[in-house]
């Protein structure tokens, strides 16, 4: 029997010796194969008797078993190896960039304008639209700027000219988003004037405006945000809660310092300027001048066919600008509107 | 305004000081804008008496000399100022003393002689940049006084910036008058007198314009010596407030103007004739100003006149002709009230302005127009001497000042502050207001400088002001929770540019102003509407299109090196149109445009490298629209290439174009290769359609490819639409996946290839009917557009 245990080693052996899958199969061949030698073996076994047949015909199993068990070892190491190699030859290099058109984005006070819109909206604040071409009634008149005021010069507001060459007197470019307000308190009164009592306007109006004025730190066109709150009991102490929050918000800055002190609009009445000041960063303790609001004058709300005995409320105007300066550290007003990519590609 | 904060504290001097006073004035409403100081921080310098000057034995320029410092003590001092001499009273710094920049003064030996200190030149105190010799001080100057008392160094100057309505506060007992209210201060006014006449000398008065004039008080001053020095008190608070020297006659009319608010002028009276009139000017009128400015008139332009002509603008600026110089020996004084409206904007229009129309068009205190001419009288005897004659006075109706009441029900609603009515009372009681009680409503008379009272709210706002804007609570308000409309038909712009951004555009802002070229080249707009007052010639216009500021963009990227360049703007332009509005005349419409130039795809190791063509934006079109789709129409637009540009049309409106930028504008404006450009209407894109479900088919699709070769020119639309009218109901779908021409392909025709998707949702097809089908759609298509199978 001795025979039969040397046949399986040699088997396992041969086996070992290969990597090649048909190589093993024909060492397969010497052993199990039609003329193998565990096959002549098995066919010797019909001169045995039946005691022999059975103690010997068991060990021939046995050896055969165990050339079968070593052979799909074998081929399953092959197979692995085989496929390891492949794998191995199909890496790529991973650290390659990818294909395909990259990400452009929006203008930086886009962002802002959003960030803002979606801020207000968390308080039911709906937005505005108005025209850039403006009537100075709407510009002007109806926010209760006097027909001398220096604003209305030239020097501070683009006007018009007409078909026929002369300045369109009563045509400009807005100055502020304030007409916005006219026109959106004009439209609220008319749409619930079948009510006795109209809904509350909550409602912020952002967009470009337009003065003489370029240098540095100013552009003849420019944004801004108006809001507007008015209800029947809306106060200054909620104009500051309001405003002060949204700051906060914006600039997620609980610490955030932000004062109001005494100003002057023609159209808000009290009026008050509001400041900024930062707890840390390169703008550190200095209050810094960022929006204009107030209590609506009683006469802007008569002008709109408000009854101010029984509706108040307040508005404000800030310049998304300089929030954004502030807000990602831009220095000069002027990237904003210079379409360089270097710059704009920042705020992907 | 600016002022000297040690001549403030004359009227009223509260104990805060520093950064904490003009914090004060700040949340008062009175906003300090700069904080300056005198001189910068020095000590130990003190007012020293030259004795005696000897030439230094070893050194040509400097001199040795012995010092009066006030104590027993002569010090020996070795100075190199050319202006040094006996008896001059000059700044001396001690040994011990540090001076600006960290300068030490030591004893030390200079060229071998012992100095114990160091007299001053004005620039070496930083007090100005006067470097030629030692700072000269008056003889009465006192020997061993500190320099920083003596010349009060340790003043501040204050500018205010004040809100138009707070002209009460463009002079210093103005200011003290606030200060008093906010610290509850005493305040002490100047001591005014009448003073009596000692001459009958007088003009009459007349008012010809009462209601732009109705005060106007006057007086001669005969006998003055226009010559008299201004005194150095005087001197410095006009010079710490902003103002020069100039004479002591106009020195003293402008003190006054600080101290009172109230700006006087200064005639000749040699050179006047006859009455003096407040009239308004003729039309065409003129007028050679004291600036040499010479003016035509309108006539709503307020003058001062004698019987024969224009002697000044009231409340502006006098005449050149009729002015004081130090020839003067006779002067009429004026001080008047002119109403703001009468004043207002008429400077602005001649292209200056000057302190008197500063203030009198804002409100100048109409309640002590009389006390300023006393004021300035007073100081003119006092400095120049002089008879003064009688106050000569015309008056008609002064403002009035109307009560307005104050219901503190209503301010507590109006601020959500609830104050107590002695808090109200106390407030107007500090501001000067005088006021009646009515159990909670407070009826107030504005003081006569107080023009910004009119109504409820202004007195609500001094309230705010006196207890403090700090003061008033800032709660989280309290409203009715109602949610907004979300409306999903609507899609918001902000997901529009979101598309555009993630397919790789960055967003750019460009001015709504343009130059006249970019009109013209790119809207074919002769007719622009044009600024009456443009900052630049090249900003003159307003835009119709986007498309010129995109241009312009990419030329700036190239010339910074960016080679591919994608942009997009939204933005509103303007078109003169007699049926636009909500303002009449124009149109003024949100557009989208944008713009791509350079490769088709980034730069990348395993991509080729191809221009990008009108295909790829008209993918992105195609994408921005989903899930809409728009036809593409042949268009000519002055912008674009006129056989690579389209009209994008949704549902029969025109929404837009899209095209190559026609290649005579890309040379012109300095492009290597022709951009492609896109504009939208915003509105359009704003348009969102709701989703509404179709049943799914269970039944398998079947296809066929067919390839027909059609002449060159056919388009595909005209193909598709064909095959949309006339096709068997079960084809579902054609789509064109392959295009050839060249080889096997006739010259002038082209091969289409086209996968036909057909399906029926009730049952699975036969392949006899498929191709049954097919067969139907190639003898269309033979029939109406002479194609050929190609095989």
């Amino acid at each position: 029997m001795l025979n039969l245990d040397q046949i399986a080693q040699d088997a396992a052996a041969a086996f070992a010796a290969t990597d090649d899958p048909d190589t093993l199969e024909q060492i397969k061949a010497r052993y199990l194969g039609k003329s193998g030698q565990i096959t002549e073996l098995l066919k010797g076994m019909a001169k045995l008797s039946p005691e022999e047949k059975k103690s010997t015909g068991a060990a021939i199993n046995r050896a055969k078993e165990s050339i079968e068990a070593a052979l799909t070892a074998r081929r399953e190491a092959i197979r692995k190896q085989a496929l390891e190699a492949r794998l191995a030859g199909e890496a790529l290099d991973i650290t390659l960039p990818g294909r395909g058109e990259t990400r452009g984005g929006l203008h930086p006070v886009t962002r802002t304008l959003e960030r803002i819109e979606a801020l207000f909206h968390s308080i039911g604040f709906e937005v505005a639209d108005g025209p850039e071409i403006e009537a100075d009634f709407q510009n002007f008149t109806a926010l209760n700027t006097p027909e001398d005021h220096p604003a209305r010069s030239m020097h501070d507001t683009f006007y018009l000219l007409d078909e026929n060459g002369k300045v369109a007197e009563d045509i400009l470019l807005r100055t502020h988003t304030s007409p916005i307000q006219v026109r959106y308190m004009q439209a609220h009164v008319a749409k619930y004037a079948h009510l006795e009592t109209m809904p509350e306007i909550r409602v912020i109006a952002p967009g470009r405006v337009y003065r003489v004025d370029s240098d540095a730190t100013h552009s003849p066109m420019f944004h801004q945000v108006e809001g507007l709150w008015i209800g029947e009991n809306v106060s200054f102490a909620d104009l500051k809660g309001v405003v002060a929050d949204f700051l906060r918000r914006f600039f997620e800055s609980d610490d955030l310092q932000v004062r109001f002190r005494p100003s002057f609009f023609p159209f808000t009445e009290p009026s008050a300027e509001i400041d900024v000041a930062f707890m840390s960063g390169a703008l550190k303790g200095r209050w810094l001048e960022i929006a204009g609001c107030g209590m609506v004058h009683p006469n802007v709300l008569r002008h709109v066919g408000i009854d101010p005995e029984k509706y108040i409320g307040f508005a404000f105007g800030m310049g998304p600008d300089r929030l954004t300066m502030l807000r990602y550290g831009v220095n000069d007003l002027r990237l904003f509107f210079d379409g360089d990519l270097r710059f704009l590609r920042q705020f992907v | 305004m600016k002022f000297s904060e040690s001549w403030l504290r004359t009227f009223v001097n509260p104990a805060v000081s520093g950064k904490d006073f003009s914090h004060l004035l700040t949340m008062a409403g009175l906003e300090v804008e700069e904080e300056d100081t005198v001189a910068p921080a020095f000590d130990g310098v003190i007012v020293a008496e030259v004795l005696d000057v000897t030439k230094h034995p070893d050194a040509d320029r400097l001199n040795v000399c012995r010092v009066n410092i006030g104590d027993s003590e002569i010090r020996q001092i070795v100075c190199g100022a050319p202006n040094v001499a006996p008896g001059l009273k000059v700044p001396c710094a001690l040994p011990g003393a540090a001076l600006p920049g960290d300068f030490k003064i030591r004893i030390a030996k200079v060229r071998g002689i012992e100095s114990s200190g160091m007299l001053c030149s004005a620039k070496e105190l930083g007090i100005s940049d006067d470097a030629s010799g030692l700072l000269v001080l008056p003889s009465d100057a006192p020997v061993g006084e500190s320099i920083r008392h003596y010349l009060d160094l340790d003043d501040r100057l204050l500018t205010l910036k004040l809100t138009p309505n707070r002209a009460d506060c463009l002079s210093l007992t103005g200011i003290a008058r606030e200060v008093s209210a906010l610290t509850n201060t005493p305040a002490n006014y100047p001591q005014i007198d009448t003073i009596p006449a000692t001459t009958a000398a007088q003009r009459t008065i007349i008012l010809d314009a009462p209601d732009a004039c109705p005060l106007y008080c006057g007086r001669v001053i005969s006998d003055v010596d226009a010559k008299a020095a201004t005194p150095e008190w005087m001197r410095r608070r006009l010079e710490r407030s902003g103002l020069r020297s100039i004479s002591a006659l106009v020195d003293i009319t402008n003190y006054v103007m600080l101290e009172l608010g109230q700006p006087l002028h200064a005639f000749d009276n040699a050179k006047l004739n006859g009455a003096i009139h407040a009239r308004l000017a003729k039309k065409g009128e003129r007028i050679q100003l004291l600036n040499e400015q010479s003016l035509e008139l309108q006539d709503d332009v307020l003058l001062i006149a004698d019987d024969q002509r224009p002697v000044a603008v009231a409340g502006i600026m006098g005449g050149d002709e009729s002015g004081i110089s130090l020839e003067t020996t006779e002067m009429f004084l004026e001080s008047a009230f002119f109403a703001p409206k009468a004043i207002a904007g008429r400077a602005r229009r001649y292209g200056f302005g000057s302190d008197a129309s500063h203030r009198f068009e804002r409100g100048v205190d109409f309640g002590g127009t009389r006390q300023a001419l006393e004021r300035a009288t007073q100081l003119i005897l006092q400095i120049c001497g002089g008879l003064a004659g009688p106050l000569c006075e015309a008056q008609a109706t002064l403002p009035s000042r109307t009560p307005v009441r104050l219901r503190l029900a209503r301010a507590v609603k109006v601020l959500g502050v609830a104050f107590a009515p002695e808090e109200v009372a106390d407030i107007f009681s500090r501001l000067g207001f005088s006021f009646v009680r009515e159990e909670n409503d407070f009826i107030v008379t504005p003081p006569s400088y107080r023009f910004d009272i009119e109504i409820e709210e202004d007195l609500i706002e001094e309230i705010a002001r006196l207890h403090g804007y700090d003061s008033i609570p800032s709660p989280a308000p309290q409203a009715r929770l109602a949610m907004l409309p979300q409306t999903e038909n609507a899609r918001p712009v902000s997901r529009v540019r979101q598309i555009l951004a993630n397919r790789g555009f960055q967003e750019v802002v460009n001015f709504a102003f343009v130059d006249d070229s970019w009109e013209k080249d790119f809207a074919s707009n002769d007719a622009p509407i044009r600024l009456a007052n443009p900052i630049a010639s090249q900003m003159g216009v307003m835009r119709s299109t986007l498309i010129g500021g995109l241009v312009s963009n990419v030329l700036t990227n190239l010339k910074r090196k960016q080679n591919r360049v994608r942009l997009f703007e939204t933005g509103r332009c303007f078109i003169r149109d007699s049926q636009g509005g909500p303002v009449k005349g124009f149109r003024q419409p949100w557009k989208l445009a944008g713009i791509a130039y350079g490769s088709a795809c980034p730069e990348q190791w395993g991509t080729p490298d191809r221009a990008i063509d009108f295909y790829d934006l008209k993918g992105d079109i195609e994408q921005l629209l989903a899930p809409v789709t728009a036809r593409y129409e042949k268009f000519s637009h002055p912008a674009l290439h006129p056989g690579r540009s389209a009209r994008i049309v949704v549902n029969g409106t025109a929404i837009g174009i899209l095209g190559e930028l026609h290649p005579q504008w890309a040379q012109k404006y300095d492009l290597p290769i022709a951009p492609v450009v896109f504009e939208l209407d915003l509105e359009a894109l704003t348009y969102a359609q709701i989703p509404k479900y179709a049943e799914v088919s269970k039944q398998p699709s079947a296809y066929r490819d067919l390839a027909i070769v059609v002449d060159q020119k056919l388009e595909l639309q005209s193909l598709l639409d064909g095959i949309a009218a006339n096709c068997p109901a079960i084809v579902k779908e054609v789509k064109l996946f392959d295009i050839y021409t060249g080889k096997g392909i006739d010259q002038g025709k082209k091969s289409l290839a086209f996968r036909i998707v057909m399906q029926d949702t009730q049952r699975t097809l036969q392949d006899a009917e498929v191709d049954a089908a097919t067969q139907q759609l190639i003898t269309y298509l033979n029939q109406s557009f002479a194609a050929q199978l190609r095989v």
